[in-house]
């Protein structure tokens, strides 16, 4: 039986080596490796993998062509739904999608999908495979903000059904997060992100970077000056939040967007940049997300002493398993159960520690997570120079604020239907912008379905006569 | 890539540069401030939009060299072109919501120091341009390092020049410029503070004792300038802001400058002004 053969690991760089650099951790399969994995999957009828992916990629006809060492193929059919496969490959949270829900999964490990997306988006790559068929344009132009996960997935569907799209990106580098956010190690900028936001321009898809919406242009500018007959809004989750706690704005504490930010989109950690970047000896990551980790690698990668705490337990971590056993082996400390209460200022303020309390898990909240609670008498200190806040983010307000007749959550979010429908006429929105931080998939998820509700606003308001 | 397509030496080490940014140029408005990106390696560094042309498409901004970005920016020349120019961002000056006939009649006074006097132009431009009656206290260490006095002059009712050495104007600070004008009666219904952040806190505690409503810009540490990485956040009237979304102009009064100051030197030295010491408040 075919899944009696153990899952094919992947290659990594090895943890010692890896502590010291930013190239990539995993290398991903080869092609004997693919293809010895592809043949793990068993090819159901029903595919569960497939209903638990976001964007509903056929993960089975694509394993097959691997199988087969149709490796073009397996590319084209990816592309039918993602824009961003080597993207995927590298940073979803395949545990919780696709893998999660695979058969072999209960017995067993489950098919490595996302190593076998990754291996096919790198082959396309290297050898120049790239599939830009879209229908002719039907000169309908829809504008695109911000070019992060749910853009590109947006405009890329949009520019297939053949509008002239255009996405503004308030940053210099088209990206987003994907630039911004998600360091080096995990997803390399040149080879990876680069080639797929690539690719979407290969669609037709124009990008035009430094162009703020709500400051630069306003989405009103969009309709009525420059002739856009739809505007999706993919501006994300770039409002980082700080505790509120006495000390957070000593000198060493930062957000871990503006720790990332300064590394990843302003390349710090290279020699040659002009962006410094204060690491410190000893920093304390506060926080268990994905951003956490990739904060905490970063700074262990600069040459620092990394601890982070997290104010539950392992099992309640909303970080990858990956990411953690990633951490775990580099070196970087966990302390669980642990919630800052003060940061402490070492007379000329600069961070000298943190003042920290024990928890423990009480009743489960409106989350369903069990909600930690402090133990009374519980404070220590931590010594620490660099505090790192990785909290989560909001959606950035400017455009909200901005634009009138778009209907804004309590928590900050736009309001937006499961189609990426808002409470204005022809504007539409997707990803963390709507939701609040979550994933890059869900974002493109979203992105897809808003391209889908656009297509058929415009259809409607413009007849299909026009639309070829 | 944004063409400069105007360089002027203002004094040594001190430059203006016309950029194209017609749509930069189109929405900017007094107070705001821009990201410029020399080149491919270059930091993003925010600088306050000193002057904008829309018909031509134009945005003026003026850099004096600090350190290696500054220094990147002022070594291009007419001709060359900026990597990046992003904005406008920032809230512009309050006095922009109010209607002209509310400016029309109403006593400004700006305080500026050093480069501050660049950031301070668009504004005296525009409410003198809506009959507001504007004065200006424009300081610098030596006559040689005062900017844009002709310009200045040219859309103000009223420009009193210091400098440290006496070398041009009063001889001495800002701060006790506006002592002897309020000493002398005059009268103001606001004033704004352009300057080192020194300064400003100096300028804050001496129109304190006038009940002298004071705005302040506050040219904090920036990556983005969107409100995503928080460097620039302060403490204005007990609350964290973000100079770059909230900002970068605020109740000078509710400020907290020591902590600004502190987290401006976070990353050494670099904002430092070359060679000028600033000895406002050393007195005290």
């Amino acid at each position: 039986m075919s899944n009696k053969i153990p899952r094919v690991q992947a290659r990594e760089q090895d943890p010692a080596a890896r502590r010291g650099n930013f190239e990539e951790v995993s290398y991903g399969y080869d092609e004997r490796e693919a293809v010895l994995e592809a043949s793990r999957c068993l090819n159901c009828k029903k595919p569960a993998c497939m209903n638990a992916c976001p964007v509903a990629v056929k993960i089975p006809f694509f394993i097959q062509e691997v199988l087969k060492g149709d490796f073009r193929e397996a590319a084209r059919i990816i592309a039918i739904d993602s824009s961003l496969p080597a993207v995927c490959g590298r940073v979803c949270p395949q545990e919780n999608q696709c893998e999660g829900a695979c058969v072999l999964g209960i017995r067993n490990e489950p098919v490595a999908i996302g190593k076998l997306e990754r291996f096919v988006a790198d082959w396309s790559r290297e050898n120049g495979v790239r599939f830009t068929e879209r229908k002719s344009s039907n000169g309908i132009k829809v504008a695109v903000i911000g070019s992060g996960p749910s853009g590109l997935a947006c405009a890329a569907d949009l520019a297939k059904t053949g509008y002239e799209v255009t996405i503004f990106e308030a940053l210099h580098k088209p990206g987003g997060v994907l630039e911004y956010g998600i360091p080096e190690f995990r997803l390399p900028k040149e080879k990876v992100v680069k080639s797929e936001v690539d690719n979407v321009r290969a669609l037709g898809v124009t990008i035009e970077t430094n162009v703020v919406i709500g400051r630069t242009l306003s989405v009103d500018d969009l309709f009525e000056k420059e002739g856009f007959k739809a505007v999706f809004i993919g501006s994300g989750a770039g409002l980082p939040r700080f505790m509120g706690i006495p000390g957070e704005n000593l000198n060493g504490v930062f957000s871990a967007n503006e720790f990332l930010t300064r590394n990843n989109l302003m390349n710090a950690y290279k020699e040659d940049s002009d962006t410094p970047i204060y690491v410190g000896r000893k920093v304390c990551v506060v926080g268990g997300g994905n951003v956490a980790m990739d904060a905490a690698r970063t700074a262990l990668r600069l040459g620092a002493h990394v601890t982070v705490v997290y104010r539950r337990t392992e099992k309640e971590l909303p970080a990858r398993k990956e990411e953690v056993h990633h951490a775990r082996e580099e070196g970087i400390e966990f302390r669980m159960l642990v919630n800052p209460v003060e940061i402490l200022d070492d007379g000329r303020g600069w961070v000298k520690g943190i003042r920290c309390e024990s928890m423990k898990l009480g009743d489960p909240d409106e989350s369903g997570r069990r909600a930690p609670v402090p133990v009374p008498g519980s404070e220590f200190d931590m010594e620490a120079d660099v505090v790192i806040m990785a909290l989560g983010t909001s959606p950035n307000p400017l455009i909200a604020s901005t634009t009138s007749g778009l209907e804004r959550t309590r928590r900050g979010g736009l309001v937006a239907d499961e189609e990426g429908t808002t409470s204005r006429e022809g504007v539409f929105a997707g990803g963390d912008a709507v939701t609040g931080a979550a994933t890059v998939i869900l974002a493109m998820g979203a992105g897809r379905r808003a391209a889908r509700s656009i297509d058929k606003y415009l259809r409607g308001k413009y007849g299909s006569a026009e639309l070829i | 890539m944004y063409k400069i397509v105007k360089k002027k030496e203002l004094a040594p080490q001190i430059c203006l540069m016309e950029v194209e940014a017609p749509r930069v140029a189109q929405a900017a408005m007094p107070g705001q401030f821009l990201i410029v990106r020399a080149d491919e390696k270059g930091e993003r560094i925010p600088l306050t939009v000193c002057d904008y042309d829309r018909e031509k498409g134009t945005v003026t901004i003026v850099t004096q060299v600090v350190g290696a970005s500054s220094r990147k920016i002022c070594h291009l020349e007419e001709g060359d072109e900026l990597m990046d120019v992003a904005g406008p961002l920032g809230q512009p000056s309050e006095f922009v919501n109010e209607r002209e006939e509310e400016l029309r009649g109403k006593r400004f006074l700006f305080i500026a120091g050093g480069l501050g006097i660049a950031p301070v132009y668009p504004q005296v431009k525009y409410l003198h341009a809506r009959g507001a009656r504007v004065e200006v206290i424009a300081g610098a260490k030596t006559a040689g390092m005062l900017i844009m006095e002709k310009e200045m002059e040219a859309v103000c009712d009223g420009l009193h020049i210091c400098t440290d050495d006496g070398s041009k104007g009063e001889k001495g600070l800002v701060t006790g410029v506006l002592d002897r004008l309020m000493g002398e009666g005059r009268v103001y219904d606001r004033a704004v503070a352009i300057g080192p952040m020194i300064m400003m806190k100096f300028v804050t505690l001496t129109a304190k004792k006038y009940d002298l409503p004071l705005i302040v810009s506050l040219n904090t540490l920036m990556v983005d300038g969107t409100g995503m990485c928080g460097a620039c956040r302060v403490s204005v009237g007990g609350k964290t802001m973000f100079a770059c979304v909230d900002g970068p102009e605020f109740n000078a009064y509710e400020v907290d400058f020591d902590e600004a100051m502190r987290r401006q030197g976070m990353y050494k030295d670099q904002e430092v002004e070359s060679d000028h010491k600033c000895r406002i408040g050393l007195g005290r």
